[in-house]
């Protein structure tokens, strides 16, 4: 029987978060792209919460838009309320999170992947992926199709072999009725592949029109929006906003899942696969705090095109009569009515050790992976994953060198490094405690940070760049001029002082020894310092934190040269652990599992000692000497 | 290329005797930085101006306060043991004096070496020939094992209790806090910087404490730990008073006389012993005394050599039982006192039980405590006891976490104080969490995202 067979440089498999920018990467570095999705409707979809960022995973977006992502484009395109959290914490810990419309966003990417030169988009189920001697061919779809390429990029998110449960209903499809991959999973453990069963879940969506409003508390967007992309022009995104809504559970809610709790999937054994203890359901909730009489409910819009809401707080997978009936507990939901039920969905994803951090497999050359298939959680750390790993694809196929990035350069970085180096049982979420440099790596110099790769790899323009240097520049000259520009005791110095509630001078000072004291800003000095320039919102940012919290950035600065020069120190992948008779016997099964990259990473991995990190260093030593 | 790292330190003669000349060395970028900061030379030339493999004399000062008077050997790299730049010390021997040199090096920079760190680096750089690779690996697990065992015999059930409880404290803390900066719209931290300081003073008052004992605290003290234990009224109290040639302690016919632990340093023909007193051990339902035979018990895990005084005017029972059941793995030396009585236990008796040599000594008469003093100094030319230097220097570097915890502590006091974001504060948190884990050997690993995830409620 002739089957179609073709050829192209790489295959990307799934359309999610994810896929969407490993196959942006890819074609923007020239190659021929051929992308696989279940449904060319559901690109870039956002099946369970109705927004991109909040804390940590705004970092994510700033960094893959510094890099020459997408999505922080796409959301500035297509939010419709916009907040910077914890703006009254450390700079370190702002953090953008904008409500999206989802079916826009979605609508927007679609449109960007299809005007993409050398991406082409097919709508197919990969059913194998084709290895020869432990090198990546290509993949077959379904239908028996063979498509060739020098590197397959996986990013099939909750599809494999998903199955979504409430109560005793379970429908073996993907989120939202999606078709289900069936058939992948066999291929790959054909290949070798260690399979995880993990599990999440989502709320119900219900209609606005059975809400009570005037019962619960309106949330509102920031008065001035700041944008996910440090290419957007801000003034583009003040826009009217809507509200979000906030309201409680209650004792009554409480006890109806208490006495509904044993036809919980989750709890009668149905369920077998790990969900995220992060993101518990509220049945969960409320069997592991019992001693909260209530839990927030926030209802958020689904998108400006729909009536639907999305209650954030309440996922679950109960029986629809119990949905029912607690969900109408809560003060406003007291007729609300369902549009889509609350579900758990189950779905293989691999174990992500198996893959080392440049994200291809360390036993299939040319393969790699990105997203909820590794074993992570939320749009994203996926698109995080998905970018580096459309780079590291192309640049297998073009003979680069991989882009690696460290924990002390990004919080891609961070969440790429645990999800390969430590073992994750559940699926993994960022947050900023994760990042032990992460005075370093703000959200609002990311630019800073990784534009510097952008150029080369050619996803982010000269002209881009250029701006990131001379920002850099503005924002040194300005430090020093403030360093150096002094200001006595006189009257007008005093008086504004006292009115920004600070203590008067007792002798001169320099404007950068004011700026440091933690009440006052920049900004606040305008009227004794006539000599400044008029300078941009973000250099004038940079130029406060990089005054205000010089100390503590100066020490982590310390702490990351430390770390790098362990970092540096590459262990050959042909290292044979058996023959380093001085490791101890878990040490030596761990390394010989996990085959770390360098020192750094080999420290980290749990059950690996100091002790045996100085025999690994001896062992190289002695190994590069022979 | 050259294994660059940090500057270490620590002691590099196993200093026994009290005599002699004590060597701390140095090696790293900033060694001769270092000891320029804690060295006056009398010629007053700076060691970073003079040239290399010279011998300089002078000072050692901690700011205005001099420590010792020493000879200063100057090494710059790549000539040297470890081919980095090295500094060697030569002072007067004594384990204070050299304790204190070692600490104001690490209070100026250096940080205490790892078990067989010296010889690694020499290897690493290319000093020592590859024929040794196995042998350098080798003393690095020796060493640790050592450092990891005496780490274990210091640590107390009762320090190590309350460092888990400051850590259990500090965690609890930081993962409020990272709760609440992940989940701002959830868990608010209005007035918690007031908690977080109450829980920082008494910590760090506890720390300081901890400190503060370390200086004079038993394990710091140099010499062959040597612990008395017998039953009540063997005499060892006695044989203390003996050993130390006058009444260290009181000594009655009362059983039981001895209730806590009684230490005295005594040097018998140059060898520096320890000696460690304790309460008689026997079942007993007097409260004090039980506690007493208890710390017996634990001074006896953790001694170099154990004296085991036995009347010989009086039958051997259950309890002298227990006590060989605690010290048969021991490196022990049976003295059967009260020669001058009529004797009912003699050698034979000890003999399937314990292997040990056994002295018959009065210390009313004072027949035989040659042949006790000879006993031990035989024991030590033999190599038999052997001081556990990696004690000392596990003791230095648990007393060096314990001030960088309390450091990083006051650090978060002033950022609390000068009203720093909450963010601040878990990083400073989060290092002394990670000092007082190296002290119980304990990692950090998953530690704060378990305790966020099971302690706070949040998510979508």
């Amino acid at each position: 029987m002739p089957n179609v067979e073709e050829k192209y440089d790489v295959v990307i498999v799934g359309l999610g978060h994810a896929g969407c920018e490993a196959a942006l990467a890819c074609a923007r570095m020239g190659l021929e792209t051929i992308c696989f999705t279940v449904s060319v409707e559901s690109i870039a979809l956002m099946p369970c919460n109705p927004n991109i960022g909040g804390s940590s995973k705004g970092h994510l977006v700033r960094e893959i838009d510094a890099l020459g992502g997408e999505m922080g484009k796409n959301i500035d395109k297509t939010f419709i309320q916009s907040k910077m959290l914890n703006s009254s914490k450390g700079p370190a810990v702002h953090s953008l999170r904008a409500q999206a419309d989802k079916s826009e966003y979605s609508r927007s990417m679609r449109k960007v992947l299809e005007n993409t030169e050398h991406i082409t988009i097919r709508q197919a189920e990969v059913s194998e992926i084709i290895v020869n001697d432990g090198v990546i061919g290509g993949v077959k779809t379904f239908s028996g199709a063979v498509y060739h390429a020098r590197a397959v990029v996986l990013c099939t998110g909750t599809y494999l072999r998903a199955r979504c449960i409430y109560g005793e209903v379970s429908n073996y499809t993907g989120p939202n009725g999606l078709q289900a991959a069936n058939h992948l999973t066999d291929s790959l453990k054909a290949n070798g592949v260690e399979m995880f069963r993990f599990k999440t879940g989502t709320p119900a969506r219900v209609d606005k029109r059975s809400i009570d409003f005037s019962k619960m508390e309106e949330q509102f967007g920031d008065e001035y929006v700041v944008p996910f992309s440090f290419s957007t022009d801000p003034d583009s995104v003040q826009k009217e906003q809507v509200s979000c809504w906030l309201t409680y559970t209650n004792e009554k809610t409480h006890e109806i899942i208490r006495s509904n709790i044993h036809r919980s999937p989750l709890f009668s054994g149905m369920i077998e696969g790990t969900g995220p203890r992060y993101c518990p359901s509220i049945e969960d909730k409320v069997v592991r705090f019992a001693d909260k009489n209530r839990h927030q409910v926030f209802i958020e819009p689904e998108g400006n095109y729909t009536n639907e809401m999305y209650l954030g707080g309440m996922s679950s997978s109960l029986p629809e009569d119990v949905q029912y009936e607690m969900y109408r507990t809560v003060p406003g939901l007291e007729n609300v009515k369902i549009v889509r039920n609350a579900y758990a969905i189950e779905y293989d994803c691999i174990n992500p050790v198996q893959l080392k951090p440049s994200l291809e497999f360390k036993n299939i050359s040319g393969l790699f992976s990105g997203g909820q298939f590794n074993g992570s959680s939320g749009y994203e750390e996926a698109a995080a994953q998905g970018i580096i790993a459309g780079i590291n694809a192309a640049c297998k196929v073009l003979g680069k060198e991989p882009l690696i990035l460290d924990r002390s350069e990004a919080y891609i970085g961070v969440l790429i490094d645990d999800l390969v180096t430590k073992e994750n049982h559940e699926p993994y979420r960022m947050m900023t405690s994760r990042a032990e440099y992460r005075l370093l790596l703000r959200q609002d110099n990311a630019d800073i940070r990784l534009s510097k790769y952008g150029p080369e790899l050619g996803l982010v323009s000269d002209e881009q760049y250029n701006w990131v240097l001379e920002k850099q520049e503005l924002v040194k000259e300005e430090i020093d001029r403030l360093e150096n520009t002094t200001v006595g005791c006189t009257d007008n110095v005093q008086e504004l002082l006292l009115k920004l509630n600070s203590t008067p001078l007792k002798s001169g000072t320099n404007l950068a020894e004011l700026i440091r004291r933690p009440e006052i800003s920049y900004n606040d000095l305008a009227e004794i310092d006539p000599n400044r320039k008029p300078l941009k919102r973000d250099v004038v940012e940079q130029v406060d934190i990089n005054i205000k919290y010089e100390g503590y950035i100066s020490r982590q600065l310390k702490q990351v040269e430390h770390f790098k020069k362990l970092e540096n120190k590459i262990i050959p992948e042909t290292i044979d652990y058996d023959e380093i008779t001085g490791l101890r016997k878990e040490a030596q099964q761990k390394l010989k599992k996990f085959n770390p990259r360098s020192i750094g990473q080999a420290s980290r991995i749990s059950g690996v000692s100091p002790a045996d990190i100085s025999v690994l260093l001896v062992y190289l030593e002695q190994h590069r000497r022979l | 290329m050259n294994y660059s790292e940090d500057t270490i330190a620590a002691i590099s003669t196993g200093n026994v005797t009290n005599s002699g000349i004590g060597i701390i060395r140095m090696s790293g970028d900033e060694a001769i930085i270092i000891a320029d900061k804690i060295f006056h030379s009398k010629s007053g030339k700076k060691l970073s101006d003079v040239p290399s493999h010279t011998i300089h004399y002078g000072n050692i000062v901690d700011g205005n306060e001099v420590l010792d008077e020493v000879l200063v050997m100057l090494m710059k790299n790549p000539h040297t043991y470890t081919r980095e730049d090295v500094v060697e010390i030569n002072c007067h021997g004594g384990m204070v004096v050299m304790n204190r040199i070692l600490e104001t090096c690490f209070k100026y920079g250096a940080r205490p070496a790892e078990p067989g760190e010296f010889t690694k680096r020499a290897f690493l750089n290319g000093r020592i020939d590859l024929s040794q690779a196995e042998a350098v690996i080798d003393l690095i697990n020796s060493k640790n094992e050592l450092a990891m065992k005496s780490s274990i015999n210091q640590l107390g059930g009762f320090l190590s209790g309350k460092i888990k409880s400051y850590r259990e404290t500090i965690l609890n803390d930081v993962a409020y806090i990272e709760a609440a900066l992940d989940d701002p719209e959830h868990i608010s931290l209005d007035d918690f910087s007031k908690k977080l300081l109450l829980d920082i003073q008494v910590i760090n008052s506890g720390l300081e404490n901890l400190i503060k004992t370390s200086d004079n605290g038993r394990i710091l003290k140099e010499g062959i730990n040597t612990v008395i234990l017998g039953k009540p009224n063997a005499g060892k109290s006695s044989l203390l008073n003996v050993l130390a040639r006058y009444e260290r302690a009181i000594v009655t016919d009362i059983p039981g006389t001895t209730r806590d632990i009684i230490e005295e340093q005594i040097n018998i023909n140059g060898i520096l012993l320890n000696l460690i007193d304790t309460a008689g051990i026997r079942n007993t339902s007097d409260k004090v005394e039980a506690i007493g035979v208890d710390k017996a018990r634990e001074c006896a895990s953790g001694a170099d050599l154990i004296i085991y005084v036995v009347d010989s005017s009086v039958l051997l029972d259950e309890n002298d039982k227990d006590i060989m059941d605690i010290i048969k793995d021991k490196n022990v030396i049976i003295i059967l006192n009260k020669s001058d009585l009529v004797p009912v236990v003699d050698e034979n008796s000890f003999k399937k039980i314990i292997d040990a040599p056994v002295i018959s000594i009065s210390t009313k008469t004072m027949d035989g405590v040659d042949d006790l003093e000879e006993t031990i100094k035989e024991l030590f030319v033999k190599g038999k006891i052997q001081i556990n230097d990696e004690l000392i220097i596990t003791n230095l570097r648990q007393k060096n976490s314990l001030k960088d915890a309390l450091k990083s502590l006051k650090l978060v006091v002033n950022s609390i104080e000068n009203s720093m974001p909450e963010d601040f504060y878990t990083i400073d948190l989060m290092n002394a969490y990670e000092e007082l884990g190296k002290i119980t050997g304990e990692s950090v690993e998953e530690d704060l995202a378990n305790e966020i995830f099971s302690k706070f409620c949040m998510g979508k």
